[in-house]
């Protein structure tokens, strides 16, 4: 019983934590190009431009 | 796909040898390495960026990526936006796009710009987004620098957004996240009240509650979606799915809550949840491709849109968009524009009229006629008076029109729904039934008699059912859309499926829209290779013709074009009989003469040729049962032809678009459900009447945008495919809903019972479930057969 007290807050707390995290990358708009990031993981070596924002 | 693909050119230097060795088209006898000069400078331009790479990786069609011009009469420069910090912005539509490296290819080249700050390609909506500092100028430049490598482009039309801007779908994304969420942590408490059977009541009651504080909110915030369907059902006056799903789900909320307060053996909160998330998958992944169906048919429409030349007052020309154009504006159409906008000329004119009339030759119209926007100009470049602006044009009448006939389509009930009419008052009134004998027959309280009940709710709770039909449709759709068939609404599938009468237009869906050369075997094969070199430069359809019966031949340089006439180099004349010095009589505007000094003058005649598969198309049409008939607004001698070469039946020419419109009306009037395949803006009109539409993806925008199904990719043969497929959809969504009643036959007496506990719930929902979905993917393996 003791350990309930602490084992369903933290489940609770962690997965609240990954719904948050999940409606963050939606309004981040992350999932509007799935193929696109697909392969994306696959680049390497972008070529560094000096930081010019 | 070719197997020398897979390999780093650099490695196989005689594999590579019979195909481009930018675009991978193949290459004819006599070619070096590339098949135009297009693909060459192209080519000259990755490895000057050094990014030689993407050939390695590219899984591109063998000729997707041939050059072509920037469309001239866009104006890239006013498209430019500047942003708040001073920087400038284009939104660009690429088309050719195929996969990861030719994203990689056009981030590379543009970030390789010095000005340009962020280059951004999102290959699923197809749209490239730039970001430089400096000129709004230099919109064309970069434009052209992507185009130069062999992709197309074309302004971001709000048409392209408004298929890609999907505000409804990005809600059930996030009502699936929270389904999920909320399922599985509901799940976590539930588990531990069904194995712990020695736990305490106190702890029993906790993880009650626990899970009503974690089900409640799922429940009230993902199952909205459905809620709000359900709502519309019910004001219509109607019974559709949703609303089954959301009295089930509701109805499971409520007991459970009961139970909880009274602190009963078990809640249901999880199952409620677990239904929600389970259904919700099923609607994003419908969604996702029907979006993608959409996103490609507004690529394709994005590429005909076009601008128009509009001279000014002192007589130089400016592009503007078509919509910025009224009734007295002067506009320049170029040899082989299409009209925007209806107008007269001042002179005459020579017009294609194969998109709004259907008929394949050129006609000679006076000046100061009526010309019809649509038309594209076989002749010399000349000024038309624009007598209507687009919003009151012929154009427009016609979308009125269309709009109209969709609305009478809107009436089609899909299986689905069908099914829902009767299930849910039956299933409604067993659960009723259920309650009411417990509670009054047998003697039990009102609270305890509410838990057969809501179970019987539950285990009818038309999981399968609701899925059963999505399912086959996403494998389906899924499946035909590799193999290059949009479909573009939602119950397309089920229409196609029951179509039993086809009606074909010619000009454009048979035959090939665009003039071909006829064979002649008296043709001196050297005279057609000179032709076809002096044709080169030109953008007149006939020695567009040309080009393409004689592909490589090498271009000339020095050729001079004299417009509405022909071709000069040096002494050689290419072009009209009159222009070669010579009279034909029978020059129906449909043939080109080649004249050069000391040779005798060639003639070569062009037609529109019908498809290489149109004869086999209706065949396999007819094999399937579908009765064919031509349709079409060409004269009489090239429909009869036409018809008689493909074994089509019946034949109806110098139909007007109020003809066709009239035919597929007074068929529905028949009983018969006719599936009309047109091309041009004459068929829009009966493309919309009909039961159920396509249109090849040569065809004008506004039949694309009329059809439920665009076939991508060459000829009809996709079409039959669609069909059988669309119908092995249809076999499989009845066998899946026959499954679920079954399912409910044997569930629903032990729910009545009071037998039924969540763990029993939650096992034959989900059985049922993966079932349909497995029988659903059979779709997927048809269709891609």
């Amino acid at each position: 019983m003791n350990a309930l007290v602490f084992l369903v807050p933290a489940a609770l707390f962690l997965g609240l934590l990954a719904l948050a995290l999940f409606l963050w990358t939606l309004r981040n708009r992350q999932y509007d190009d799935l193929d696109g990031a697909a392969s994306r993981i696959l680049f390497d070596d972008q070529p560094q431009k000096e930081s010019r924002r | 796909m070719n197997a020398s693909v897979g390999l780093p050119r650099a490695f196989a230097p005689g594999l590579s040898r019979a195909q481009c060795a930018h675009c991978s088209a193949e290459l004819a006898p006599g070619q070096g390495e590339f098949c135009c000069h297009g693909c060459a400078a192209a080519h000259a331009l990755v490895r000057g960026l050094g990014l030689s790479a993407f050939y390695a990786r590219q899984e591109a069609v063998a000729g997707a990526l041939r050059p072509e011009d920037l469309p001239s009469a866009v104006d890239f420069a006013s498209l430019a936006q500047t942003e708040a910090d001073g920087t400038l912005s284009l939104d660009l539509m690429v088309s050719g796009l195929t996969c990861g490296a030719c994203v990689w290819l056009i981030e590379q080249a543009l970030a390789a710009e010095p000005d340009v700050l962020r280059a951004r390609v999102n290959l699923t909506a197809r749209r490239l987004s730039i970001r430089w500092r400096g000129d709004a100028a230099r919109a064309r430049a970069l434009a052209a620098l992507v185009a130069r490598l062999g992709f197309r482009i074309a302004p971001w039309s709000p048409a392209c957004l408004r298929a890609t801007e999907d505000e409804e779908g990005r809600q059930l994304v996030r009502a699936l996240g929270i389904a999920a969420f909320g399922s599985m942590n509901v799940m976590l408490v539930s588990v531990a009240v069904w194995v712990g059977g020695d736990m305490g009541e106190h702890t029993r009651a906790l993880m009650h509650w626990l899970a009503a504080l974690f089900g409640l909110p799922t429940v009230l915030v993902a199952g909205m979606p459905f809620y709000r369907s359900a709502w519309h059902a019910i004001r219509a006056g109607r019974a559709n799915m949703d609303l089954a799903v959301s009295l089930g789900v509701l109805a499971t909320t409520a007991m459970s809550l009961s139970e909880a307060i009274r602190n009963g053996p078990y809640t249901w909160f999880d199952g409620a949840t677990a239904l929600l998330a389970l259904l919700l998958a099923g609607r994003v992944l419908d969604r996702g491709m029907r979006r993608r169906a959409r996103q490609a048919v507004a690529e394709l429409l994005a590429l005909q849109d076009g601008s128009v030349e509009l001279r000014l007052a002192d007589g130089s020309t400016r592009a503007v968009p078509v919509a910025s154009v009224r009734a007295g504006d002067l506009l320049l159409v170029a040899t082989g524009d299409r009209l925007r906008l209806d107008g007269t000329a001042g002179n005459d004119v020579l017009l294609d009229t194969s998109a709004t009339t259907g008929e394949s030759l050129p006609r000679r119209i006076a000046a100061g006629d009526a010309l019809m926007a649509g038309a594209v100009n076989m002749g010399s470049a000349f000024t038309l008076r624009v007598t209507a602006a687009a919003k009151d044009g012929s154009l427009a009448a016609l979308g009125l029109l269309i709009e109209k006939a969709e609305q009478g389509r809107g009436r089609f009930v899909s299986i689905a729904d069908r099914a829902a009419r009767w299930y849910v008052p039956v299933i409604h009134a067993v659960a009723a039934m259920t309650f009411l004998g417990w509670w009054l027959g047998m003697g039990l309280t009102w609270q305890a008699a509410l838990v057969p009940a809501v179970a019987a709710l539950i285990v009818t709770c038309p999981c399968g059912l609701a899925i059963a039909v999505p399912a086959v449709q996403v494998a389906t759709v899924g499946a035909l859309f590799r193999r290059g068939v949009l479909v573009a609404s939602a119950t397309a599938l089920e229409r196609l499926a029951s179509a039993d009468h086809v009606v074909l237009d010619k000009t454009g869906t048979l035959t090939l829209g665009h003039p071909t050369l006829i064979e002649d075997p008296a043709l001196d094969a050297a005279a057609l290779r000179q032709a076809a070199s002096m044709a080169h430069g030109s953008r007149h359809p006939l020695a567009q013709a040309l080009v393409r019966a004689c592909p490589d031949a090498p271009a000339l340089d020095g050729v001079e074009e004299v417009p509405g006439s022909g071709l000069m180099h040096g002494d050689s004349r290419l072009g009209s009989a009159r222009f070669c010095g010579f009279d034909d009589a029978a020059d129906s505007g449909m043939s080109l003469h080649l004249a050069i000094p000391g040779q005798a003058p060639v003639a070569f005649r062009f037609a529109d040729a019908l498809r290489p598969d149109a004869a086999r198309v209706v065949a396999e049409l007819q094999a399937l049962g579908l009765t064919t008939e031509l349709l079409s607004g060409d004269g009489a001698g090239a429909v009869e032809e036409a018809a008689v070469a493909t074994g089509i039946g019946p034949w109806q020419a110098r139909a007007t678009p109020a003809d066709k419109a009239a035919r597929i009306e007074a068929l529905r009037q028949q009983g018969a459900r006719p599936l009309m395949v047109g091309d041009g803006i004459n068929d829009a009109a009966a493309l919309a009447l009909a039961h159920v539409s396509a249109s090849p993806a040569t065809g004008t925008d506004i039949a694309q945008a009329t059809s439920d199904l665009v076939l991508r990719g060459d000829g009809l043969s996709a079409l039959p495919a669609a069909i059988r497929a669309a119908r092995k959809a249809q076999l499989l969504a009845k066998q899946n809903i026959a499954f679920s009643l079954i399912y409910n036959v044997v569930a629903v007496p032990m729910a009545v019972l009071g037998l039924v506990t969540p763990l029993i719930a939650a096992v034959v929902m989900a059985s049922s479930s993966i079932i349909v979905i497995l029988n659903a993917l059979r779709a997927g393996k048809e269709a891609s057969s």
